[in-house]
């Protein structure tokens, strides 16, 4: 039965939602709601069958239903959680008025004293991208086949191109294989890879897949069914080169280009977004613009671990508990974070100094890949903290610490740098 | 005496080390282009005997999906990666299943076994 007030309400139940319900628990809220619009909760987690995950938030190498599982049983017996499946939020108001509805309730409403964002992300589709050509059957983005062929059963074609390669159009690659479908190529526009280097290996170079850099397609081709595509190099500034173009044939074409939160809830209640992330601008608490709104998981920043989505969740589900048990006081001082050239994002955006001392963790991540950098995170006065790194690349997110009662001055703000070739 | 060379990407951490390996017969005499010894272990590795873990899903009846997904309980000799894949594309098992249920015991007599990955209940009538 759903109450009309409590003290946290979660917005989706993915790794974020569930880990974020676990932490407000843990942290003394009484009375914590979790709105899941699937039938179950686990989120993307249960199409991504294959394994890696946990390793640093379970210390156990888990599939992803292994990991929802596994969040979702921390859960399950506490009878302060109640977790509301089929259930779609319509609206979220600056009030932290939550607007619903289920096939049990209809439309109903419940307030929070604090709330917690973590509905994730979306793929980016064609429409995107602007890919030229009629609109054929079997265009995908490479979440959609995933479900089909891990969840539902079926698969999208057989004769496949993958246009992008970061870890899910990697993932499917040798997915689409083992179920028997031809992978003719995985086609990238970028001059490197944006999967780790483990699902280069192990999902393309295993099985003789061709990856072409710095290519991208130019046409999809056929009028009812996909016939072929045609791909062609691209120069320094991701342009086509003409003369380059050449034909592949395939059945379906698979894109893999991209993530982006997914914040219409956000902005609707009045939520600030940054340009950049496209996630709510937060605070080290992860605490949005709208006081008692937090957020935390993809809907913040697209992240390429789910490790360091329960992580940042952990962080929001704490301070949701805590403000919506009247335990957080004022900071002293706001202080922003800002960032060098070479630097693409770091959430959280600004800081709100507390009294008390905190180990506030920055997520990162670069521009472009580079080699034995050095990150570094001061204020005018001093350094504050200081990373040193072999590699680095822009599909893998960095993070670095501040102790902030190492700081002398406390009113100063931050700039996160790097350099590369040290 | 032909000596034969190989180039494999180290996958240990983000510096992607290429790492060239000269053999003899199936003997390996270098290991170079590696920064670190986490990279020559790599290579003798996949070299003498390459291992990879196995994910996929085998059909379930009576259940609240589909399919189930299963991972193997450890890695497999990557040669028998498609082999199983084939065994495991013809089991059909009955809801419910619990996190970590044996679903093929000593798959192709490689000592592993391929586990459920998760829970299926059974579907409520």
């Amino acid at each position: 039965m759903i109450k009309q007030i409590y003290d946290v309400v979660i917005i989706g139940g993915g790794p974020a939602g569930l880990t974020a319900a676990y932490s407000a628990w843990k942290n003394g809220a009484k009375e914590i709601l979790i709105l899941e619009r699937d039938w179950e909760v686990g989120g993307i987690l249960q199409q991504c069958i294959h394994n890696g995950f946990g390793i640093h938030h379970f210390h156990e190498e888990l599939t992803g239903p292994g990991y929802a599982q596994r969040c979702y049983e921390l859960i399950k017996e506490k009878k302060e959680i109640e977790i509301s499946c089929d259930t779609m939020v319509l609206k979220i108001n600056a009030d932290k008025i939550v607007t619903a509805v289920n096939p049990h309730n209809g439309i109903f409403h419940m307030q929070g004293r604090t709330i917690v964002l973590a509905m994730g992300c979306r793929e980016r589709t064609r429409g995107a991208i602007q890919t030229p050509g009629y609109r054929p059957a079997g265009i995908y983005t490479a979440g959609a086949a995933q479900r089909m062929v891990n969840m539902e059963g079926y698969i999208p074609g057989k004769n496949i191109v993958i246009l992008g390669s970061g870890d899910i159009g990697l993932i499917m690659a040798r997915r689409m294989t083992l179920e028997g479908c031809r992978v003719q190529a995985v086609v990238e526009i970028c001059p490197y890879s944006n999967g780790l280097t483990r699902n280069m290996v192990q999902c393309l170079y295993d099985y003789n897949i061709p990856l072409y850099l710095s290519h991208t397609i130019v046409a999809i081709h056929g009028k009812d069914r996909v016939k072929g595509i045609t791909c062609a190099k691209v120069d320094a500034y991701k342009k086509p080169i003409p003369g380059t173009e050449f034909d592949i044939a395939c059945d379906t074409v698979l894109l893999s280009v991209g993530l982006i939160p997914e914040n219409e809830l956000s902005s609707e209640a009045g939520i600030t977004l940054d340009p950049i992330t496209h996630g709510p601008i937060v605070n080290q608490h992860r605490e949005t613009d709208i006081p008692g709104i937090f957020a935390a998981g993809n809907v913040v920043h697209v992240h390429d671990m789910v490790d360091f989505v329960s992580e940042e969740a952990e962080i929001a589900g704490k301070y949701a508990a805590l403000k919506a048990q009247g335990r957080v006081t004022g900071g002293l001082a706001d202080l922003k974070i800002r960032t060098d050239n070479d630097i693409g994002t770091c959430v959280p955006q600004h800081i709100c100094i507390q009294k008390n001392n905190e180990i506030i963790t920055l997520f990162i991540r670069v521009r472009r890949p580079m080699k034995h950098v050095q990150i570094t995170v001061r204020n005018s006065e001093e350094v504050l903290s200081e990373k040193h790194m072999s590699a680095v690349r822009p599909s893998e997110m960095i993070s670095v610490s501040v102790n902030s009662g190492n700081m002398k001055s406390r009113y100063e703000d931050w700039t996160v740098s790097i350099r590369e070739g040290l | 005496m032909s000596t034969e060379e190989k180039y494999l990407n180290c996958i240990n951490c983000p510096m992607g080390c290429k790492i060239h390996v000269t053999l003899n017969a199936d003997t390996i005499i270098t290991i170079s282009g590696n920064t670190c010894p986490r990279g020559e272990v790599y290579a003798r590795q996949e070299i003498i005997n390459p291992q990879r873990m196995l994910t996929t899903t085998v059909r379930i009846q009576g259940g609240m999906l589909q399919l189930l997904p299963v991972v193997s309980q450890s890695t497999l000799p990557k040669r028998l990666i498609f082999d199983c894949v084939k065994v495991l594309q013809g089991v059909q098992i009955k809801a419910p299943v619990k996190m970590g249920d044996v679903i093929v015991h000593n798959i192709l007599n490689s000592g592993v076994d391929i586990i459920a990955s998760r829970d299926v209940k059974e579907k409520s009538t």
